[in-house]
């Protein structure tokens, strides 16, 4: 068996599954935030249910519209806070202290290798980068899994993308996962498990991989896993507080597709709009003139992800007429970039340093673009209208591409600086 | 169980972005929801549809976000059914649940246009173009799908499953 139908049988109780069998699985954690929390919790008034399953397995997280833009999304934070209190659940954020969930949940060691979880967010598959099966959900299953404590699956098929020989300088995880739909298109996976593999994926830190498990769902992929392996072991044992399970592929594992890519073929890559799949090399960017720029985001708000920002910004200003928004993904990372003083290094340069929210990356709240704008960012979406109005325009790109596209005031490679 | 409306045509890679905006994500009603439906791809579709119209549309219908007030949204809006050639897992997954029908077919075949009067039989398994006079089966609903449907939505199964029905 693959990683995907181990992670799955080892939960669901069976010695063996298939991909298209159905499987009940114990869940490991249930997520929700605040946009998909509320019709979680009223979904699941209306199933009868009055206790969690266990509250010390399910992370209630505020961070779309925190600090709270508006009273709609106070009230929507609110009817999470009295439910986590009412209900025992420590692992509520909002504001103060948290952060964006899928950064957070790895960091506070909330989700672990082995797990089975299931999150009212679309990024949910980020854990897979640990060795989880994570996979996003509606509201409806997200309450439904509060209330049992597990959750139906199709058992997927799985695809393989194995990456060898030597990735270049500035090349990150952004830039292989933008690679990779940029191959499969956005619903190449659909349906589908992607485990990446190989001598670049293993030789890369845990930020890189939580980036490529991010992004899988831009290829419809219903989860992106990469093989626990010592990097894993080292980075998550500091973090947890219970045991956890490493599972691998079987040498002999069965694949729907199997993709071998050559790393040193791939350059920092840029998604075009207004689909993840719309990817090009740096240097078939060409001219392109941007109002802003977003560093931040589930995909790119880790602590490596601003070290790689300040050292393309360090000693240089952001153009003029440029807004350079840069979001450290937790309470703790801030701290951490302000005690580094990578935040005074930002604010020197010219850029504007957020408290941790999601709310620029889907035009939700704040950083929010106009007519005929255009942005580069970190994010991982791009559709129309997604970080504002309908004729505005989102790149995507690596936190070493947007930094340097900010001192330009076009869309650069980091070697331009 | 035969649904009757007339077509609303979209593309491929229709997302629950353009479903509806994050704009309105702070809003929990269908009331609320359906009032801007499809608005960044198509933003005369809330005054054009009729209760029972059907969204049509090409590959990976409804991909991107998790959120459900994307199927809540167009089932509030009065829409009956979407078809599409392909759905986006989780949206799948989303209607399902909520019980807002959704037909995986060959949608091409059907030749649908905008206005057109389209027939589903969903127990029968066939979508018919009554405008055109073509018409395409789809397989029926297999494993937890059908029982989703059965049951009603998910909110029905969890009730039975606690003991609350």
């Amino acid at each position: 068996m693959n990683i995907a139908e181990k992670l799955l049988a080892n939960a669901a109780g069976e010695d063996n599954v298939k991909p298209g069998q159905f499987v009940n699985c114990k869940l490991s954690c249930v997520l929700a935030n605040d946009i998909t929390a509320p019709l979680a919790l009223e979904a699941f008034a209306e199933m009868g249910a009055t206790k969690v399953f266990d509250p010390e397995r399910i992370a209630l997280v505020a961070d779309h519209s925190t600090p709270n833009k508006d009273i709609k999304s106070a009230m929507n934070t609110k009817l999470m806070r009295d439910f986590a209190r009412e209900q025992g659940i420590r692992h509520f954020y909002e504001a103060c202290g948290g952060g964006i969930e899928h950064i957070i949940l790895p960091d506070k060691g909330i989700v672990l290798p082995g797990d089975v979880v299931i999150g009212a967010d679309s990024h949910t598959c980020t854990y897979g980068a640990l060795g989880a099966f994570a996979t996003g959900v509606g509201s409806t299953d997200a309450g439904a899994g509060m209330a049992l404590g597990e959750s139906w699956f199709r058992v997927p098929e799985s695809m393989k993308f194995i990456f060898s020989g030597q990735r270049r300088k500035w090349v990150t995880g952004k830039d292989l996962i933008l690679f990779t739909i940029g191959k499969i298109g956005v619903d190449g996976a659909r349906y589908r498990a992607m485990e990446f593999a190989g001598p670049v994926i293993e030789a890369l830190p845990m930020a890189d991989r939580f980036t490529i498990c991010n992004m899988a769902i831009e290829a419809g992929g219903k989860a992106g896993l990469i093989a626990p392996d010592q990097t894993t072991v080292d980075w998550v044992t500091p973090r947890a507080k219970r045991e956890f399970s490493l599972f691998t592929s079987d040498a002999d594992a069965d694949y729907a597709e199997v993709f071998d890519w050559d790393a040193a073929d791939i350059e920092p890559q840029v998604s075009f709009p207004h689909l993840p799949e719309n990817t090009r090399g740096i240097s078939e960017v060409g001219d392109i003139a941007i109002d802003q720029v977003v560093i931040g985001a589930c995909t790119n708000g880790r602590m490596e992800d601003l070290e790689a920002a300040a050292e393309i910004l360090r000693g240089h200003k952001v153009a003029e007429g440029i807004r350079c928004l840069i979001i450290p993904g937790s309470h703790e990372i801030h701290l951490e970039a302000t005690r580094k003083g990578l935040v005074e290094l930002f604010l020197e340069a010219g850029c504007l340093v957020s408290t941790p929210t999601c709310g620029p990356c889907l035009g939700g709240h704040m950083g929010i673009l106009a007519a005929g704008e255009r942005a580069v960012a970190t994010t991982n979406r791009n559709f129309v209208g997604r970080m504002g109005h309908t004729e505005s325009e989102v790149y995507l790109a690596s936190p070493y591409v947007a930094a340097a596209s900010a001192i330009t005031g076009k869309i650069s490679g980091p070697e331009e600086i | 169980m035969i649904i009757k409306g007339n077509a609303h045509k979209y593309g491929d890679h229709v997302d629950t972005d353009v479903i509806i905006p994050a704009r309105y994500l702070n809003m929990n009603t269908a009331e609320e929801l359906a009032a801007h439906c499809m608005e960044d791809i198509d933003k005369d579709f809330i005054k054009r549809v009729k209760p029972g119209d059907i969204i049509v549309a090409g590959k990976n219908f409804g991909c991107g976000s998790s959120r459900e007030h994307a199927p809540i949204a167009i089932k509030g809006a009065g829409v009956s059914c979407v078809i599409a050639e392909t759905f986006a897992r989780i949206f799948y997954r989303n209607a399902l649940n909520i019980g807002l029908p959704i037909v995986e077919c060959d949608v091409a075949r059907l030749g649908i246009e905008s206005g057109d009067e389209i027939e589903v039989d969903l127990s029968g398994g066939v979508v018919r173009n009554l405008t055109r006079g073509t018409e395409t089966t789809f397989p029926p609903l297999v494993g937890m799908a059908q029982t989703l449907v059965e049951a009603g939505g998910l909110k029905n199964l969890v009730r039975k499953r606690l003991g609350v029905d």
